[in-house]
């Protein structure tokens, strides 16, 4: 789960983390007993889920109330682009005021779950500011990283190896240990499973800062954290995943005009490839879970159906534990509740499948059977067209 | 031969008397693995539909001689499961659980690290050796006794791939489901050792998907160290960056675990990779008639 940069500080700051003073606004009249708190300069930020904001015009510096006020009026509401949020952009309906600061240089640090030892890894690089991910890519070795051990957690040695490794004054050194040590503790603490400060930030006067935050929860953590979790921000996810997720369904929507329903995520992804493979895009990846039960068979043919690009479903169940012919009664009487009008493939595999096709068949509904999973990409896709 | 598990298995069961644990426990048995303990803590020296429960795994592991473990307890509290199992000394244990936190798995993974368990998942569906022993949640009746390996990051597509390989004639060694997370306690490389050493195993499956470098990590080891062929696929070559594809460790991060990037690496070492998920079994044939 994603949350705002203000709200990421937030969490910060109660870990001994320094962060600018800043205030939310959320609409034009907000922003005069802001600035006044703060003082001048301030910088002005929208709060969306997406990196690249300053690019797109959602940081910006104001020199008096007036400035502010007027980019704020302007910010507020608008879509927001940035290389991170698609072509139609995010509505901008917060924005976090901060105390302008005097930039020496701007550093980068992060915490990841590295895959490959299951361990964390905390990154600092001295290339800040800059887009990481390129920087990853481009010079790899401007990225120093410190593997952590779970059991005694980062060691003050190896935030004083990446302070010096990134080039920090030594006059900042006990600030950095104390900076980094904090931001450990909240990684570990809020089961995070990203945060990336970036810009790390040196002011001309010697402190540091964390100018951004990029902060994300373990979904699979948040039922020991309900403080975070009421954090989530549903103006920033699509509306069929938020209705999807009431349901506990696993969906996440795409471009595509055919709409897929499968019972495991692995078979779901591998069933939106097919369809692509024969010709097809599909319109969203659904995994309706093992049992796929009459109810939940339902529940996913509303999300599917309310995407108004889907022009033909594909069903794929492989009845493992549980017989096809009960899947199949399901779809069937999920399908006659909702009077389902695209044409609909249904591909069962498994557990008493000639009596489970069988259904499908004299259901009188029209629904096409196929056999393979080859089968009934091709079907399917001649059904869209 | 197979690997991890046959004939000589003897399973405790932890968290046999929740809903998933009791009707998995009753499908294992019926397939023919030895089912010798489970463990409820707090139900210790009760009996649950004939197999006697413990209060510890240790307690189980003692009075049954048990060599491996199966896990279906709830997410807050599989990590310390797993523990709990590596500490009775246990050779094996395979965790179905799925939604554990991963710090709970980093530390649990930590754990591991200097004992001689081998831990397979979690969020897997499990380990079958056809015929012999299977310990998980996989529909048993679409394994047949044979001489293919395979080893996946998935369930149902899992069960896809072993259904296309029995259709053909072709049997399973063993089939291992290592897990969606982004934490496991055995990954493809680990498991396709233990094939190339297995004198019963011809040729081995692999299933990966998005995220991560587990695949690439892999094709170098069968680049450098596999005789057998290997036939691979992976799921997710249409899905977006930076959304998680149900699993938890189904994720391209920072441009990065991408289908492409790791088809391409396991093509570079000499894998099959089909890109329809439609011809894993042909493809296996083809590769065994060579």
């Amino acid at each position: 789960m994603k949350i705002h940069e203000y709200q990421g500080k937030q969490i910060l700051a109660q870990y001994g983390v320094t962060v600018p003073r800043g205030e939310v606004v959320t609409s034009r009249d907000q922003v005069r007993a802001a600035v006044e708190k703060l003082g001048l300069p301030v910088v002005v930020k929208a709060q969306i889920h997406a990196g690249g904001r300053g690019k797109g015009g959602g940081v910006k510096l104001a020199l008096s109330v007036e400035e502010a006020e007027e980019i704020a009026s302007r910010m507020l509401g608008m879509q927001l682009v940035t290389h991170q949020t698609g072509p139609e952009g995010r509505e901008v309906r917060r924005l976090l005021i901060e105390e302008g600061l005097k930039i020496k240089q701007e550093f980068y640090l992060g915490i990841v779950l590295d895959r490959a030892i299951s361990r964390l890894v905390f990154m600092a690089s001295a290339a800040g500011g800059m887009d990481i991910e390129e920087v990853a890519a481009k010079e790899p070795e401007k990225i120093l990283k410190e593997a952590i051990d779970p059991a005694v957690g980062l060691q003050p040695f190896q935030a004083r190896k990446l302070a010096f490794g990134i080039g920090l004054p030594k006059e900042t050194l006990n600030k950095a240990v104390k900076f980094m040590m904090g931001l450990y503790r909240a990684y570990v603490e809020s089961d995070a499973s990203l945060a990336e400060i970036n810009p790390f930030l040196l002011t001309e006067d010697g402190e540091l800062y964390a100018l951004d935050a990029k902060w994300n929860f373990d979904d699979n953590s948040l039922f020991r954290h309900k403080e975070y979790a009421e954090l989530r921000d549903l103006n920033e996810e699509e509306p069929l995943e938020i209705a999807a997720s009431k349901h506990d369904l696993n969906y996440i929507k795409l471009d595509g005009n055919i709409g897929c329903m499968v019972n495991g995520a692995g078979l779901a992804m591998a069933t939106m490839d097919i369809i692509k493979l024969a010709g097809g895009e599909p319109a969203n990846f659904l995994d309706v879970g093992g049992g796929a039960s009459q109810q939940r068979v339902e529940n996913a043919f509303h999300i599917l159906l309310s995407d108004k690009n889907v022009r033909a479903v594909l069903i794929n169940i492989f009845g493992g534990i549980v017989r096809t012919d009960m899947v199949a009664r399901g779809v069937v009487e999920a399908a006659r509740n909702l009077g389902v009008k695209v044409p609909v493939v249904v591909r069962l595999e498994g557990t008493n499948v000639e009596q489970g096709r069988e259904v499908i068949e004299q259901s009188g509904l029209g629904f096409v059977t196929a056999t393979s999973m080859k089968d009934a990409a091709e079907k399917v896709v001649a059904a869209a067209r | 031969m197979s690997i991890l598990v046959d004939r000589n298995t003897r399973v405790v069961v932890q968290g046999i008397t929740g809903k998933e644990g009791s009707f998995h426990t009753g499908q294992m048995r019926a397939y023919g693995t030895q089912i010798v303990a489970g463990v409820t803590p707090g139900k210790g020296g009760s009996d649950h539909e004939g197999t006697p429960i413990f209060d510890t795994v240790a307690d189980a592991v003692r009075a049954t001689g048990a060599n491996a473990s199966v896990i279906y307890v709830p997410p807050p509290f599989a990590a310390d499961a797993i523990m709990e199992a590596a500490d009775a000394g246990l050779p094996l244990v395979v965790c179905i659980t799925e939604g554990i936190p991963a710090i709970d798995m980093v530390r649990a993974f930590d754990y591991l690290r200097d004992r001689a368990t081998r831990l397979i998942g979690p969020n897997c569906p499990g380990i079958i050796s056809p015929g012999r022993c299977k310990i998980g949640i996989m529909p048993a009746h679409i394994h047949a006794e044979g001489r293919v390996g395979v080893v996946s990051r998935s369930g149902t597509l899992t069960y896809e791939a072993v259904h296309q390989l029995t259709n053909l004639g072709l049997g399973q060694s063993t089939a291992i489901g290592i897990g969606g997370d982004p934490v496991i306690g055995t990954n493809f490389t680990d498991a396709l050792k233990l094939f190339q050493e297995d004198a019963e195993t011809d040729a081995v499956v692999m299933i990966g998907e998005i995220g991560g470098t587990a695949e690439e990590q892999a094709a170098e080891f069968v680049r450098l160290h596999m005789t057998k062929p290997v036939i691979g696929f992976i799921a997710g070559q249409t899905a977006p960056p930076g959304r998680r594809m149900g699993h938890a460790g189904a994720i391209i991060a920072g441009g990065k675990g991408t289908a492409a990037e790791k088809m391409a690496a396991m093509r570079e070492a000499g894998i099959h990779v089909v890109t329809s998920p439609a011809d894993i079994g042909a493809r296996v044939a083809e590769a065994l008639r060579k």
